[in-house]
């Protein structure tokens, strides 16, 4: 099961490397993330990377369904998804396979901005903390988006499709403690609680609680046993 | 080997395989014969694990679904339809995947049974190539690598020989018989000379039913006696030919059929069921007509076998 789950996660991270997808991803996100960083770094004057994480729920969202969108689409599409399921893999193996790859390939993503700690601490003193705190919730956040967009490409053979049903889902998640005004008073604070902003500005500040790294495990969870679901209902 | 007990399939209302009943015995290889949209392919993809059957029962070995559906599948060796790979990949790196996944872990046992494999399918000089760039017989010996990689008990191939020139469809013919001696294999086909090439039985499909299941001898020997032979002759006119037709015996059953050519008049003559002499025939037909003046262009016996047997039950009115 483990070396099933390893070999798909081995072959899906490569394949991004393969086509000039990955790279076109990375530099885009690259430019937008820097823009948005740098743009008011130098106004504010402030030695810390608050306003790179606190842009990346909403870069995220656009992105990582472009990451995920190809995963499950492309191989119904092409037809090879018939060649995996009839191996001797479960449908478990495959979601976290293809799970692992997208989140490795979003850290990967993540590595060229470990530069900007790095060029921050030569003109100003650093916190470690949020710094590491901000990584660490952003691999959690990368995790959950991967798992919504890998459901959204387990709908449909369309990548357009499976694109926008990941951008929506991952979009709402950022906005919905924005929204809060629109709920019911009893209601806030299950909102707030169902959406992955707040959870990521804690642990992104350094504030490491047990609460948010539940929060992002059940997201994970959910996702992966919905593509589960998907997967076993649409055959 | 595999016993299927009333496989049935839906797509929503519509019912693609109704009520099949398939027996495959260890070491035979059963072709599935029917035209398109029969519901091959859809049994096919019940038998690999990839379609849930709506109701029914699949029992490979001692094996049932869908309960040991892991199990079955690694004692299966599948081709789909035109064979679909990843392209982006190398034939190498693909290979190695699946064997990854079908678990050969161990790099040198690998690299032995890829060497089996380049011979067996003839993949030598493509290993190092992507597949995006193969044509469709090499990629169709390279989905044939991949239903053989763990030597298979049972390999299941779906239109093996669909879409290729024909040099390319004897290789693979010869592939599949080479595998065939000592594996049990079902393939789907709707080429009736292909069936009748490869297979020890035949399983004719039509609508998602079966409409026969024999061996292959079996239906051919049902068949002999719907032989007939063909005579065209140039000279007499039809009635003039009839007349003297029936003379040579009366019970012969003459049917005048269309002719290719002008001043050219056509007969189908069967003899009655219960002869089988037909070659006789052929030699009473040419004495009597030597002692006219007209001329015989065609003198033919005809077997229809198999193709017959497919029309008349595949037929759309059927």
């Amino acid at each position: 099961m483990i070396a099933q789950i390893s070999t798909i996660a081995a072959k899906e991270f490569k394949d991004y490397f393969i086509s000039p997808i990955a790279y076109i991803v990375i530099a885009l996100f690259l430019i937008v993330s820097g823009w948005f960083f740098f743009s008011t770094f130098f106004i504010f004057g402030r030695a810390d990377l608050r306003d790179f994480f606190s842009f990346l729920p909403i870069t995220f969202s656009f992105f990582i369904p472009a990451i995920t969108m190809r995963l499950f689409s492309e191989e119904k599409n092409v037809g090879s998804y018939e060649t995996l399921l009839t191996m001797p893999v479960s449908f478990t193996d495959i979601a976290i396979g293809k799970f692992l790859a997208a989140t490795f390939f979003t850290m990967a993503m993540l590595i060229p901005t470990i530069s900007y700690p790095l060029f921050i601490s030569l003109i100003g003193q650093v916190d470690p903390g949020p710094v590491i705190g901000g990584y660490l919730g952003a691999i959690l956040l990368a995790a959950a988006y991967c798992s919504i967009g890998i459901f959204a490409s387990a709908l449909t053979r369309n990548q357009i499709i499976a694109f926008i049903i990941g951008c929506a889902l991952c979009f709402t998640l950022t906005i919905l403690d924005r929204m809060l005004f629109f709920i019911p008073t009893k209601l806030v604070a299950f909102v707030e609680y169902i959406g992955a902003n707040s959870h990521f500005m804690n642990i992104s500040k350094g504030i490491i609680d047990s609460r948010d790294i539940i929060y992002f495990i059940s997201v994970v969870f959910v996702f992966i046993f919905s593509t589960y679901i998907v997967m076993h209902e649409k055959n | 080997m595999i016993d299927v007990q009333n496989l049935t399939k839906y797509y929503n209302d519509f019912c693609a395989v109704d009520h099949i009943n398939l027996t495959v015995r260890p070491g035979e290889i059963l072709g599935l014969l029917g035209p398109n949209g029969a519901g091959k392919t859809t049994t096919l993809r019940m038998l690999t694990g990839y379609f849930k059957p709506s109701s029914g029962s699949i029992t490979v070995k001692d094996l049932q679904m869908p309960q040991d559906t892991l199990k079955i599948k690694s004692l299966i060796g599948y081709l789909p339809e035109s064979a679909p790979l990843y392209h982006n990949m190398l034939v190498y790196d693909y290979l190695t995947y699946v064997a990854k996944l079908k678990g050969i872990i161990d790099p040198v046992k690998r690299l032995a049974r890829f060497k089996e494999l380049a011979k067996l399918c003839g993949l030598s000089g493509i290993m190092g190539k992507p597949i995006a760039t193969l044509s469709k017989g090499l990629k169709q010996r390279v989905g044939i690598a991949h239903a053989m990689m763990t030597n298979p008990q049972i390999l299941i191939l779906d239109e093996p020989t669909s879409g290729l020139d024909p040099n390319q469809i004897a290789e693979i013919r010869d592939i599949i018989r080479s595998i065939g001696k000592e594996k049990t294999i079902i393939f789907s086909t709707h080429i009736l000379s292909e069936a009748e090439a490869t297979c020890d039985r035949i399983a004719i499909i039509n609508k998602g039913k079966v409409v026969a299941n024999d061996t292959t001898t079996n239906l051919k020997q049902n068949t002999i006696q719907a032989s007939f032979i063909r005579l065209s002759l140039v000279g007499p006119d039809k009635n003039q030919a009839l007349e003297l037709l029936k003379t040579i015996d009366d019970t012969l059953e003459i049917k005048p059929v269309a002719s290719l050519e002008k001043q050219m008049v056509s007969f189908e003559i069967r003899s009655p069921e219960n002869r089988s002499e037909n070659v006789d025939i052929r030699s009473r037909l040419y004495l009597k007509i030597k002692k006219t003046d007209w001329i015989i262009t065609e003198l033919a016996k005809e077997s229809q076998a198999l193709e017959k047997i497919f029309r008349e039950l595949t037929r759309e009115d059927a």
